[in-house]
């Protein structure tokens, strides 16, 4: 499939599948691909993904995420990754975690140490 | 509409730094829902947003500390030769090469005189330079970004970039005119006790350095340019003002004048 876009998530898309004579050259600069921005509200907090912006380098695309997601409330810092740098799991594989919801027992919810809790509790009432 | 200029050097300075906020703001804003890309849009209006925001702040103070009439009368309420805007911020927005290479030398010259401004005794005036100046570190960044990239573009962008900076440049010298005040204010002691203001020339020379510094940097040939024998275009900071500020005050003030003493 030749490529359509430089943008992963049009080529995900697979709308149409274009001849390879008719493909259209892509020439940078005329198409802009995506980058993913990541919020920072205070120092020490995490890094939150909030959005896409297009733009043809990191450096600008830094210079549109600032206003485009840092215009309102707290902000400490920014990042800017390039969409085509994050490497994604395919949804056809999506069943290698069908079976996960199912093994409570690495749910910290799973383990009854409450009764253990509760009883150490009273005996140390009445030690004293 | 009678305005009197102060005649004091401090609030004389203030008010050119004011009206060249209001003008370029308000052009900047030109170019809201026209800019080339949506996110560039928003950024773009936003610093002139900014600018607007910046240019109120200082009428504010010239209104509560020197005298002047509010922020709304003396922003919207002046005849054109009492407006002390330099000729750069008053040009019409052009193509976006245009608006781009004004912004790039508009800002960095800002940037002078709020870092020259941040040393000033009057807390009041150091800590709005303060706060205005991560604004300005956002705007210059912003120029600067857009200015390399196009500039080490393709080759049409760089002939027109390079093609806007010719034009922009003799405009861009003007902003460092001359004004009657400025050696008394030069002598002004700052908050470290040495003289805050370093005169317009001085400013000019910093101004000019780094903008050269950043264009043979991003591989221009400023000799091969010619910028070096460019003259200044000077008057705004006097009241003489190009044919393109009258239309624009009127449209600006359109609105206020409706009712000029209609409260906001």
């Amino acid at each position: 499939m030749p490529i359509l876009s430089l943008d992963p998530r049009v080529n995900r898309l697979q709308a149409e599948e274009v001849p390879a004579d008719q493909a259209p050259v892509l020439v940078p600069g005329d198409h802009w691909p995506s980058y993913q921005v990541f919020h920072q509200r205070r120092r020490g907090e995490k890094h939150s993904s909030v959005g896409i912006v297009h733009a043809p380098s990191l450096e600008i695309a830094m210079a549109m995420a600032k206003e485009q997601f840092a215009r309102r409330g707290e902000t400490s810092n920014l990042w800017v990754v390039c969409t085509a740098d994050v490497l994604e799991m395919d949804y056809a594989d999506e069943d290698v975690f069908r079976t996960t919801p199912a093994k409570s027992y690495r749910d910290p919810a799973g383990y009854k140490v409450n009764d253990k809790i509760e009883a150490y509790k009273a005996q140390q009432t009445t030690l004293r | 509409m009678t305005f009197s200029i102060p005649s004091n050097p401090l609030p004389r300075y203030l008010l050119q730094i004011a009206d060249d906020q209001l003008v370029m703001g308000h052009r900047n804003s030109e170019w809201t829902g026209l800019g080339p890309i949506l996110e560039e849009d928003i950024a773009f209006s936003s610093i002139a947003q900014d600018q607007v925001g910046h240019s109120l702040a200082f009428y504010e103070i010239l209104h509560q500390t020197h005298g002047l009439d509010n922020p709304d009368q003396t922003a919207f309420n002046r005849p054109e030769n009492g407006m002390l805007s330099s000729w750069l911020v008053e040009q019409t927005i052009g193509d976006y090469a245009f608006s781009l290479v004004r912004h790039w030398c508009y800002d960095q010259a800002v940037a002078l005189r709020y870092e020259s401004l941040a040393q000033i005794q009057d807390p009041n005036l150091q800590a709005l330079a303060m706060k205005l100046r991560g604004e300005v570190k956002y705007h210059t960044f912003h120029a600067q970004t857009w200015m390399k990239s196009l500039l080490q573009g393709s080759e049409e962008s760089r002939l027109r970039m390079l093609s806007a900076l010719k034009e922009v440049w003799p405009l861009a010298l003007g902003m460092f005119e001359a004004w009657p005040g400025e050696t008394d204010l030069m002598q002004e002691p700052g908050s470290q006790g040495d003289p805050w203001y370093p005169g317009e020339k001085n400013l000019q020379n910093l101004w000019q350095t780094r903008a050269m510094e950043s264009l043979a940097s991003w591989g221009v040939e400023v000799e091969v340019l010619g910028l070096q024998r460019l003259e200044p275009v000077l008057g705004g900071r006097q009241g003489y003002h190009s044919e393109h500020l009258a239309p624009l005050l009127e449209e600006m003030t359109s609105v206020f004048r409706l009712d000029p003493q209609a409260e906001w």
